[in-house]
């Protein structure tokens, strides 16, 4: 992709740079954590974003707090993937990374990221350190990354950065974003701006001085470094946000009108409550921080039954926690809205990384026949929205609505159209009126199962809400009778749900050789390698569930025009050709199960779990096998 | 002639007007074994609406499970007869949410000292305005008869037949030992006018006000409470201006002690005092924090919140 012409950087240029022309560039900046990088990569990612260019950002976090400095484990930053239309996922391989150390850059190395001609900016002070231990380990790594052809271009960032402040720890991250803005062309006064944002509220002086690093870094650039990267820009019409999964599900709380969102601390679910405990009380809402999962689940149907529906927010160990309180919630008829925001797992697993691993937890976790309803986003944007369809859902069906998001959405940073507002989608206030004579607790519909809720406060409405199997009328009830009906009608809720939903869109020809069948956050990275290959030929499609329970309709009719279905998905699968493993006890992945049983189709699966986001290459590569191998693996 | 009027509208406050009767809050029929302390527990907290005049659609109990957490079915007020050891995360959620409304919690032994115990001791530190019930048996009563945390050490039950291995565990002291912890308190019964007197000023009481309450199982345990019963002078009344004064039972309890509740050091020797059974209000503190107060927003009209949501929206613009 980097022009191969494109030669060292020199002391002084006085050639005009080259310029290269690319459609997208994933950029890199990693540094030891409490080194900024963070902070440049947002600001990298903000001003590419309002200039026009598609983005996606993931965080790059090391697994601890503190780790010691200049260890590989310790790579701190940020992920950009620019582009020149829109955005979807992280893509595929890094392009260019600026590193503040070598130990940092390995990491990155190790992982595999990196493309095989990546352009790696390094601080160079490691390389003439006063310890002879530093020299060696800097020797060492360039030893290391010399097996591949990257481009290594040394930058003085200490040396420079020393001509303006005394500790240049805190400032390189400017410095580094100066040279990203000079080589990729960004608009410096938007960057000025962005840093006034981050930084005026300090003091005027952090401000100035942090400009002052962005500029030298910016000079440097234009003396040392001889290309330039030119991603042409698309400016929409449409007005933009910009935000994370989780923040987007924060909003989404507000904007549906929820007013208590009960939680435990937990990865990588926990910054939604961080949001929401920032903003919440100035709409009125609380954030109650839980002594465990258990009690947040209670809290939360105390207060759904009380009034307006609320909010649990959790990731897979608290999920587990919660199943009773859920059994609860779908046998009174409570309504309520649970987050997972997915992790790996199981057990503690994977604390900040993506699987899709919860989904059949999610649906069947509980023990007893407890149908409720799981939602999946797939995008930044429907994060927010989802928010207010759940909500919606979880009271016009008094059941539980589960959303299931996943670290790649709650950390990934992409804009979306900012959404028109629509007061609407707030809950409705409580209704006090008095219950007529002889209506029910469970006044259930027997077409639909549906019923109204009745809430303390409304007078002669007092009855006992139990967890027992009751009748219409809340008694407990033992008879088979009504257990029989009773478990029908919470059942057909679902099937009336299921009613009033479309079948999902097919991404490329409603007919092929292929389909490919994703939920949840892979829908970029699954629609990027179909449009690869589409490119290439190939007659393949996909489809994307957002409903998970119910299951949107017609997908039997889909899958009948197409002579493969496969289902992608980040959870484990076993390879037909693994040892022991054959068609009787290979376990598929989570969507296939449930898709093979609900239509009898014979779906296959393709599932990775890397800890990381799919990358569309490597679907695209599962893509083109199936198709040319030409039948159902 | 005057003054004897006077007193006769003392003793009979206002019945005339009283909207709601005993039988004003009576549920489905109580289905407790004859004899189960329940019974007079029920009577009791009827009792202690009609006097309070507790408005029905304005009151919920919220209980777990277990023989006693029936409760609420046999009351006509909101109920929530939830899961075992978790009514008190649901009562938080209510009272959080709704804070107009009087919210019971009524748990058996096992339900709140034992798998419930965590939500237990920081629902007191939360300190809502909560009266809870701990309608303590020493025993499992609708499991049948296993060992519970109150269980008497060496008690013979299904589980432990050689009996119960461990020292009870004391709930007063527990209880009293949480921070922000502002009403804890006992009582039994078969004392049914001290049970009343202890019910009302645990209701009386704004914030988490904890009362155990020492319950016969005549099935499994008939022998765990019967030397109390039997034997008065077991038992020391705590008696106090702040607490409970029970006079019309000066002459069955003789031995009282003044305690004042504000005294968290005595009570915490009292609780653990274990040669008599004290009876009354241990500890008392009005002016803890109280959680829902803490956490009190101004409401929002959607119409507001659409336009903040707005200005958030701004923040994140591009
Ligand atoms: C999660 C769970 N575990 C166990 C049980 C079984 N169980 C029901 S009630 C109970 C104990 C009841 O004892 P206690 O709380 O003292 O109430 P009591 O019946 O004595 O009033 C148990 C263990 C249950 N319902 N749920
Ligand atoms: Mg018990």
């Amino acid at each position: 992709m980097i022009d191969a012409t494109a030669t060292a950087a020199s002391p002084s240029a006085s050639t005009p740079p080259s310029v290269l022309r690319v459609p997208e560039h994933t950029v890199e900046i990693v540094s030891d954590s409490g080194e900024g990088a963070q902070k440049c990569g947002q600001i990298f990612a903000a001003v590419s974003a309002k200039m026009g260019n598609g983005v996606w950002t993931v965080e790059i976090i090391p697994a601890e707090v503190q780790p010691p400095p200049r260890v590989p484990e310790g790579a701190s930053g940020n992920r950009v993937r620019v582009g020149s239309g829109p955005v979807t996922n992280w893509g595929d391989q890094t392009n260019l990374v600026v590193a503040f150390n070598e130990q940092v850059l390995l990491s990155r190395h190790r992982v595999g990221g990196l493309a095989e001609d990546a352009i790696l900016l390094i601080e160079e002070m490691w390389a003439t350190s006063d310890d002879p231990a530093v020299v060696a380990q800097w020797d060492a790594a360039m030893e290391e990354l010399s097996s591949k052809s990257y481009r290594i271009i040394r930058v003085p960032m200490q040396e420079q950065c020393l001509t303006l402040v005394d500790n240049p720890r805190k400032g390189k991250n400017m410095f580094a974003l100066g040279v990203l803005a000079r080589i990729y062309g960004r608009d410096m006064d938007r960057i000025r701006d962005q840093i006034g944002h981050a930084f005026r509220k300090k003091s005027e002086a952090v401000y100035t001085t942090n400009v002052s690093l962005l500029e030298l870094g910016y000079h440097w650039a234009e003396q040392h470094i001889d290309f330039r990267i030119d991603i042409p820009l698309e400016p929409m019409d449409t007005p933009l946000v910009v935000m994370n999964g989780n923040e987007a599900i924060g909003m989404g709380a507000v904007a549906a009108g929820f007013e208590i969102c009960a939680m435990y601390p937990i990865t990588p679910a926990t910054s939604v409550s961080h949001y929401l405990s920032e903003v919440f009380e100035r709409f009125g809402g609380i954030v109650h921080q839980s002594e465990d999962e258990i009690a947040a689940a209670g809290v939360a149907i105390g207060a759904s039954y009380a009034g307006k529906v609320a909010l649990t927010i959790t990731s897979g160990p608290g999920l587990a926690l919660k199943t009773e309180f859920l059994g609860l919630a779908i046998m009174t008829e409570t309504p309520l809205v649970l987050v997972d925001v997915q992790r790996g797992g199981p057990s503690t697993g994977l604390p900040t990384k993506v699987e899709q691993s919860d989904l059949l937890a999610a649906l069947y976790g509980q023990p007893g026949d407890a149908p409720h309803v799981v939602i999946a986003p797939a995008t930044i944007e429907e994060c927010f929205h989802v928010m207010v369809t759940a909500r919606r859902i979880a009271e016009t069906f008094r059941t539980v609505v589960m959303v299931l998001s996943d670290a790649n959405l709650a950390t990934g940073v992409s804009p979306f159209p900012r959404p028109t507002l629509d007061a609407r989608w707030q809950a409705a206030p409580i209704d006090l009126a008095p219950v007529a004579e002889g209506d029910k607790p469970y006044d259930w519909d027997l077409e639909t199962g549906l019923s109204r809720r009745i809430v303390p406060g409304q007078p002669a409405g007092m009855f006992t809400l139990t967890g027992l199997s009751h009748d219409e009328g809340s008694k407990v009830a033992y008879s088979s009778g009504i257990h029989q009906k009773s478990s029908a009608m919470r059942s057909r809720k679902l099937a009336v749900l299921q009613s009033l939903l479309a079948p999902p869109p097919v991404h490329g020809d409603e007919e092929g050789e292929l389909l490919v069948v994703g939920w949840g956050s892979t829908k970029g990275a699954i629609e990027e390698a179909v449009d690869r290959t589409r490119a290439e030929g190939l007659k393949v499609s996909s489809v994307h569930l957002r409903f998970l329970s119910p299951l949107e309709p017609g997908l039997k009719a889909i899958f009948a025009r197409f002579r493969q279905v496969v289902a992608v998905e980040i959870n484990y699968s076993d390879d037909p050709d693994d040892p022991f493993i054959n068609e009787e006890n290979r376990r598929r992945g989570q969507l296939a199960m449930l898709l093979r049983s609900a239509t009898l189709v014979d779906i296959d699966s393709w599932t990775r779990v890397p800890g990381e986001p799919l990358r569309p290459a490597s679907i695209a590569e599962t893509i083109r096998q199936r198709v040319h191998s030409g039948g159902a693996a | 002639m005057s003054l004897s009027c006077h007193l006769l509208h003392v003793l009979q406050p206002e019945e005339a007007d009283n909207q709601y009767e005993m039988t004003s809050y009576e549920g489905a029929q109580a289905r407790w074994c004859p004899g189960c302390g329940d019974h007079s527990v029920l009577t009791a907290v009827q009792k202690l609406l009609t006097a309070e005049q507790l408005i029905p659609e304005q009151t919920v109990f919220v209980s777990g499970i277990g023989c006693s957490s029936r409760f609420p079915h046999y009351l006509k007020t909101y109920g929530f007869h939830g899961i075992h050891g978790r009514a008190l995360p649901v009562s938080t959620g209510v009272k959080l949410h709704r804070p107009e409304l009087n919210v019971f919690t009524v748990m058996g032994d096992g339900d709140c000292t034992s798998i419930g115990a965590a939500h237990w001791i920081h629902a007191l530190r939360y300190n809502l305005d909560l009266t809870v019930l701990l309608l303590d048996n020493g025993i499992y009563g609708l499991t049948k008869k296993q060992t519970s945390p109150t269980t008497p050490q060496g008690l013979k039950t299904n589980t432990q037949p050689k009996g119960s291995f461990l020292p009870a565990l004391n709930p007063l002291a527990v209880s009293l030992g949480v921070t922000n912890a502002s009403f804890v308190a006992q009582t039994a019964e078969w004392a049914p006018a001290h049970l009343y007197a202890t019910l009302r000023a645990a209701y009386r009481h704004k914030g988490t006000s904890f009362v155990r309450i020492l319950q016969r199982c005549p099935v499994f345990t008939p022998e765990v409470f019967q030397a109390a019963v039997q034997d008065p002078a077991r038992i020391v009344l705590l008696v106090h201006d702040d607490g409970v004064v029970t006079p019309e039972l000066n002459r069955i309890y003789s031995s009282q002690i003044h305690h004042d509740p504000g005294d968290i050091a005595t009570a915490r020797r009292l609780a653990e005092a274990d040669d008599h059974i004290h009876l009354g209000v241990f500890f008392r503190d009005q002016s803890r924090p109280r959680y829902e107060e803490t956490r009190k927003v101004t409401p929002r009209s959607p119409n507001e919140r659409m336009s903040r949501l707005e200005e958030e929206f701004d923040r994140y613009a591009v």
